[in-house]
């Protein structure tokens, strides 16, 4: 009994250990290909990652590629929140593990990519037919060497929307042209309508604006320099453009002029749903948004004016890594996806505005109006927008974290009160710790 | 069971047929051999997987931690790294936002940990009685354990939001004003005890009643027949016998509070909760670890974060067994 007891003893033993070590094997993890994509059998598998709506597999191209081009089969990832989504990709692209064959790059990331992983990522430069689009687009995701890391999906061309019915009731015109002619040319000017809204608005508890911080990255995207100069030095703390976007925002927040929201954070959602404001800057990608989560009991109720002034915030890049073993024809269904048609495509399917220069001329986005906002021709008015951005934009390296660290600077003037030199010199403290 | 064969070779057959005397000389070493072995390292055996797991995740990880935190490195760029000595420490020091986490981590710890504590011991007492469908209530107290922390999170973060929240729902009701609950410090650091108190009491209450039934019900008589009322049964003979276990407790609730992290993170929602709030007003020291790994990209500042968490846990229980010894003395 003894003897059987600790021979099984023994046995239990070294299973377990035999069972760590096949553990600890199994983390080395072996797959076909580092990308998941690969060809097998005459049949191409690419792989992608995404995030947020960039309109490619929302609005069936992929399937359509897929039946277009026999034995190709793709398989893509989408991960809602862009900030979880990077992060995930550098540690990914440290680990060289665990990429996809094609990865979305988003345009505040654009410049981080092209000085630490330009060699992580293949080339478009010798690619033929690419000179469809935005002279600028192109050159955000290029190296200093002319090596092209990716291509263009969509622009973040800005707006206002407006709710006709508040505006009405607080005396205000509802035509969008007028009320574009209300604030045109000046930001402080949409401040202003804020005040007369907020004085004259009879109709219970509603604001003007979602949150400040929308005002703040509007006015700041819309000058050539913000966070970094051309040289890639550091002028957050004395652009004169921040300083004044900076001033606006603080002062319609010490005016109660806005909803003390965070934009894309659940309590934006439930505002919109309810209508606790009136206006939001809106870039043509928040659109898609915006009728979503406002919903059906909304439609109509909302309009698009122009903004006061031209701006780009946002956008996206489809780049394919370096060593995907599908490298070619990733570039291939890159190309494709990208291409003028495409772009069009995803526009009229859920208004994301194209980045593609023939795509923007073409009728389809020309003549595109907006059932759910009042029958709105965004097509013209962003269109429109889209040809005031500033032909030459610097980015920096730190440009996605320097905006969020502005935003959350905002809102303590906004939500705590805090006192909007103290909040400024709080906020560049912050931006100066995270950048060094 | 091992034991128990002491006096019997292993493998060895007494009844069986004669061998040379050579042969069966050195069989029988073998065998004791075999027996020593089996006695003084089949315990060896049964851990190692244990320690096996532990060197791999725990171990390894903390010491690169460590190596990593004396150096400048970048998430990006993982494999170029620059010696900076005790720098990162130095700075930590003398950041603000470090002690600001630390004061959070302290303060969101007591305010969770004593509620919860007390209201778990209130509960074990109850579940003690003799009652109907005691089993499904000892069950029940357990969901909040076993419910992940993001889902309840996640909840508890629309219960209390400001426009639409439940909570701001029901003071509305009797005429009390909206709180900004997320926006307010001392309103968010309670929403987020809130939710630690929910998730372990039950836990705590049932590790409290295990012990609780320990207790021999002769001190219970006893104490009846001294006239002790149920009350002062409750604190001189309860509380007394399981000390144990309240120690054992509050050194897990320590622990857990200062490693506290997902449910602030997701209270704050996006970029407000990897800062613990527009003001950090409920960044705990998790999420100070997380803001400079995977905001700010810097591993090493990241990585010091963590070792002064570390030191602060040895610390903590270092002054704990002084003061027991020192109590011990006095008594």
């Amino acid at each position: 009994m003894g003897t059987l007891g600790s021979l099984r003893g023994r046995a239990v033993a070294a299973v377990a250990a035999v069972g760590a070590l096949t553990l600890l094997a199994g983390c080395g993890g072996s797959g076909d290909s580092a990308t998941g994509g690969g060809k097998k059998d005459g049949k191409v598998t690419i792989t992608m990652g995404m995030y947020g709506v960039m309109g490619i597999k929302e609005t069936g191209l992929l399937e359509q590629y897929e039946k277009e081009n026999p034995g190709v089969e793709i398989k893509a990832e989408v991960a809602g929140d862009e900030q979880t989504y990077y992060t995930a990709l550098q540690t990914r692209l440290a680990a060289g593990k665990g990429l996809k064959d094609i990865q979305g790059i988003e345009i505040g990331r654009a410049k981080e990519i092209t000085e630490t992983q330009a060699d992580k990522f293949a080339d478009f430069s010798g690619v033929a037919g690419l000179d469809h689009f935005l002279p600028w687009k192109e050159s955000q995701i290029s190296t200093g060497d002319g090596k092209v890391l990716g291509l263009g999906t969509d622009i973040g061309p800005m707006a206002v929307c407006y709710r006709k019915d508040y505006f009405e009731q607080a005396g205000l015109p509802t035509d969008r042209e007028k009320v574009a002619e209300l604030w045109a040319g000046d930001w402080s000017k949409y401040v202003e309508v804020g005040r007369t809204f907020k004085k004259d608005f009879k109709g219970g508890r509603v604001s003007y604006m979602d949150a400040v911080s929308g005002l703040f990255n509007a006015m700041v995207y819309g000058y050539p320099e913000q966070y970094y100069d051309d040289k890639g030095e550091l002028i957050y703390d004395k652009n004169p453009a921040v300083k004044e976007a900076w001033n606006l925002a603080a002062d319609a927040a010490e005016d109660g002029l806005s909803a003390k929201l965070r934009q894309f954070q659940p309590g934006w959602d439930p505002g919109l749903a309810n209508g606790t404001f009136a206006t939001a800057v809106c870039p043509a990608w928040m659109l898609s948004h915006i009728s979503e989560k406002a919903g059906a009991a909304n439609k109509g109720k909302w309009d698009v004016a122009k903004a006061p002034k031209g701006a780009n915030w946002g956008g996206s890049f489809l780049g394919v890594v370096e060593q995907s073993p599908v490298k070619e024809e990733a570039k291939k269904l890159v190309a494709w996806l990208t291409a003028p048609e495409q772009q069009t495509h995803i526009f009229t399917k859920i208004g994301n505005i194209p980045s593609s220069r023939t795509a923007l001329e073409s009728a389809a986005v020309k003549n595109a109006r907006s059932a759910y906002f009042s029958d709105a021709p965004i097509g013209q008015i962003f269109g429109a927008a889209a040809k005031e951005i500033p032909d030459k934009q610097v980015l920096g390296r730190k440009d996605g974290t320097i905006k969020d660290t502005f935003s959350q600077g905002l809102s303590l003037i906004e939500q705590q009160g805090t006192a909007r030199d103290k909040a400024w010199s709080t906020t560049t403290g912050r931006i100066e710790k995270a950048v060094r | 069971m091992a034991t128990s064969t002491t006096n019997e070779p292993l493998g060895g057959t007494p009844s069986g047929p004669p061998s040379p005397a050579d042969g069966a000389g050195t069989g029988r070493r073998l065998g004791a051999l075999l027996h020593r072995l089996d006695v003084k390292g089949a315990p060896y055996a049964f851990v190692a997987p244990f320690f096996v797991i532990f060197a791999a995740f725990s171990f390894y990880p903390l010491v690169y931690t460590s190596w990593i935190s004396l150096h400048d490195v970048e998430l990006a760029t993982l494999d170029v790294m620059k010696w900076v000595g005790f720098g990162n420490y130095v700075d930590l020091w003398g950041d603000s936002r470090f002690w600001n986490a630390l004061r959070n981590t302290i303060s969101i710890g007591v305010l969770s940990t004593v509620p919860q504590l007390m209201m778990a011991l209130g509960l074990a007492h109850l579940l003690n009685y003799r009652m109907r469908a005691s089993l499904f209530f000892r069950v029940a107290s357990l969901v909040p354990y076993a419910t992940s922390v993001a889902a309840a999170a996640l909840v508890f973060t629309m219960i209390f939001e400001r426009d639409f929240g439940m909570i701001n729902w029901a003071l509305g009701t009797v005429g009390v004003d909206p709180v900004s609950w997320e926006a307010e410090k001392w309103p968010a650091q309670t929403a987020i005890s809130t939710m630690v108190i929910w998730r372990w009491t039950g836990y705590n209450a049932l590790l409290y009643l295990a012990a609780m039934q320990a207790v021999p019900a002769d001190r219970y008589e006893a104490a009846a027949l001294d006239g002790a009322s149920r009350w002062q049964q409750f604190t001189h003979v309860t509380i007394p016998g399981i000390r144990a276990t309240i120690v054992f407790t509050i050194v897990l609730s320590t622990v857990g509070a200062t490693q506290l992290f997902g449910e602030p993170l997701i209270f704050g929602q996006g970029p407000n909760g990897v800062t613990g709030g527009a003001d950090n007003q409920y960044q705990t020291l998790g999420l100070l670890l997380y803001e400079e790994g995977w905001k700010n990209y810097q591993m090493g500042r990241s990585a010091a974060v963590a070792w002064a968490m570390f030191l602060l846990l040895v610390l903590a229980f270092a002054a704990q067994r002084v003061l027991a010894r020192l109590r011990a003395r006095q008594s």
